[in-house]
């Protein structure tokens, strides 16, 4: 007797959509006329320094495992970094681990707090991964919408609403990958509070926090009674341009950290060694490195912000990150609709905002990591587009 | 000034329009900025960095060490401002080390900048000695490297 063929899947992975940035990037690939503001990374190469004294590492040897927390040089550079940028003391011993990017973190911070069927809120639009890594620890992701007319911030009493008995953790991602948006020390202070009184964790990612253009980052652990119930969750791929190293790192309570460790040493072991060496390379010596991009990222905001404007999308200034999130309701279009148009007819690649949430509807995530030569083409062959629809010279397919 | 500087270093066609957009400047600041600079001598000319080897040789640099004797009251100044008005210079240094001036003569081949040197440069009264070095490739010139244009390895879209 033949027994019925099972699924070879589990019914959370076959279930689990595909991000939309990954449908996206299907429809672009074959193409090479394109010019992208799809990518979620900078244009930058990592610092020479960086791979330099990698390079020598390899030379010397240094292809080892390591400690399953992470190298202990690039524990201690981190826990003085934040120190010295932030004013948060952590242990390097205790309250540090060195992970395979914030994505990684992010999953394994899950899996280290939530138990079967706790609440996580996470304000839309926001990264991709979060939902999902709620979703892979057996937590019920519960999603918030933040609005453009109050800059995509976070406002205290949405959270407040969404606020249950089984909700046990907040994620919060500002500067905002996909909109820019940055919130101030004062405005994060409100949506601490709620969080220390109904006794959530919060889960920070600041992996944008460098590339901050008005005013300074607030880190969340930095705000009152806020260190003892967050994890900060950074890394070096956007501000240092490492993203294929793949190191990020998480900061917390040791209660926590302590229980991240132990999932991530079955999972993953520790993170790659050359990552590490290069990590800690670029926070002993790489600064002005850092600086020098997030100055360039800075000129190319305001240039492609205004010229976003001028062509007619409307755009929210975003104050951080590498994103501007225009956006394109003037045209009548969905997302998807006007993304892959804009891509047959003009070769320009952008994600739809609803690769983000579905409130992302009706906007679309450009990078302006890229050249000023690309920024400056692509805003012609947008105008180009606009003015197409607008002539009624293109037929969209919605 | 500086950050006007470093954009018109890094691209010197960049438009005062452009510049005020991106530094969040007005216009004619910016303007007036850059018309000051070039007073002051602080913005000497706007021009484009040419790769020669690449553009089919026909030019040659030699980088010459040279020991002077200082001038009273002068030091090396005068000398070196006498050496710069040759065309066949393009650049002197006043340099600290071993030799006194460094400077960098362009010719259409290696016999030319052997002339100009034998014949102009070191008979100029002051001069007492010469070290030619001829530059054979130019792998990075005013910060950037030559041949740098790199496949792009990035997706096209990414998180």
């Amino acid at each position: 007797m033949n027994p019925q063929k099972r699924p070879l899947a589990s019914h959370m992975a076959a279930t689990m959509p595909p991000s939309g940035i990954r449908e996206f990037f299907d429809l672009v690939i074959g193409r090479d006329d394109v010019v992208s503001l799809g990518v979620g990374e900078p244009d930058f190469a990592t610092p020479w320094k960086i791979c330099d004294a990698v390079i020598d590492s390899l030379r010397n040897g240094a292809t080892s495992y390591t400690s399953n927390h992470g190298l202990i040089e690039l524990r201690r550079a981190i826990s003085t970094d934040i120190a010295t940028r932030y004013g948060v003391e952590y242990h390097p011993e205790t309250e540090i681990v060195v992970t395979m990017g914030v994505s990684e973190g992010m999953d394994v911070a899950m899996r280290a707090i939530l138990n079967p069927g706790d609440e996580v809120i996470v304000p839309e639009p926001c990264y991709v991964s979060y939902k999902p890594s709620v979703v892979f620890a057996g937590g019920v992701p519960v999603t918030i919408t933040t609005y453009e007319k109050d800059d995509f911030k976070l406002r205290p009493e949405a959270l407040r609403a969404a606020i249950t008995p089984k909700t046990r953790a907040l994620v919060i991602g500002y500067p905002s990958n996909p909109t820019g948006a940055v919130m101030t020390g004062k405005e994060l202070a409100q949506i601490a509070a709620v969080a220390r009184e109904h006794d959530l964790i919060v889960l920070s990612d600041e992996i944008y926090a460098h590339l901050t253009y008005d005013g300074t980052h607030t880190c969340f652990s930095s705000l009152p009674g806020m260190r003892e119930r967050t994890l900060i969750l950074n890394g070096f791929s956007k501000a240092y341009a490492m993203t294929g190293w793949r190191i990020g790192y998480a900061c917390g309570p040791a209660e926590i950290v302590n229980a991240m460790v132990r999932i991530h040493a079955y999972t993953a072991l520790c993170a790659p060694i050359m990552g590490q060496i290069g990590a800690t390379e670029a926070l002993l010596h790489c600064e002005d490195e850092m600086r020098r991009m997030v100055s360039a990222y800075d000129q190319r905001r305001r240039l492609f912000v205004a010229g976003l404007n001028e062509i007619g999308l409307r755009c929210f200034e975003p104050r951080g990150a590498f994103y501007a999130f225009p956006s394109i309701e003037a045209t009548g279009l969905k997302s998807r609709a006007f993304a892959k148009s804009l891509l047959f007819e003009e070769s320009v690649a952008a994600v739809p905002g609803d690769a983000f949430g579905p409130c992302g509807e009706g906007y679309l995530r450009c990078t302006y990591a890229t050249s000023l030569d690309n920024l400056k083409l692509a805003l012609e062959r947008m105008h180009g587009f606009l003015e197409k629809l607008r002539g009624g010279s293109i037929a969209v397919d919605e | 000034m500086r950050a006007i500087l470093q954009i018109l270093e890094e691209d010197s066609r960049t438009t005062p329009e452009e510049i005020a957009v991106r530094l969040n400047l007005n216009v004619d600041d910016v303007r007036a900025t850059i018309d000051r600079a070039m007073k002051d001598r602080i913005l000497l000319r706007y021009s484009a960095l040419v790769n020669w080897e690449a553009a089919g040789g026909k030019k040659v640099f030699a980088f010459i060490d040279v020991s002077a004797t200082p001038e009273h009251g002068a030091g090396f100044d005068a000398i070196a401002e006498y050496i710069s008005k040759f065309d066949e210079v393009h650049s002197v240094y006043l340099m600290s080390g071993a030799s006194d001036l460094t400077v960098v003569v362009e010719g259409e081949d290696f016999r030319e900048v052997a002339r100009f040197v034998a014949e102009k440069l070191a008979p100029i009264p002051g001069v007492r000695g010469t070290a030619t070095s001829f530059v054979l490739k130019t792998y990075k010139m005013e910060g950037t490297v030559v041949n740098e244009e790199q496949p792009n390895r990035r997706l096209a879209v990414a998180p």
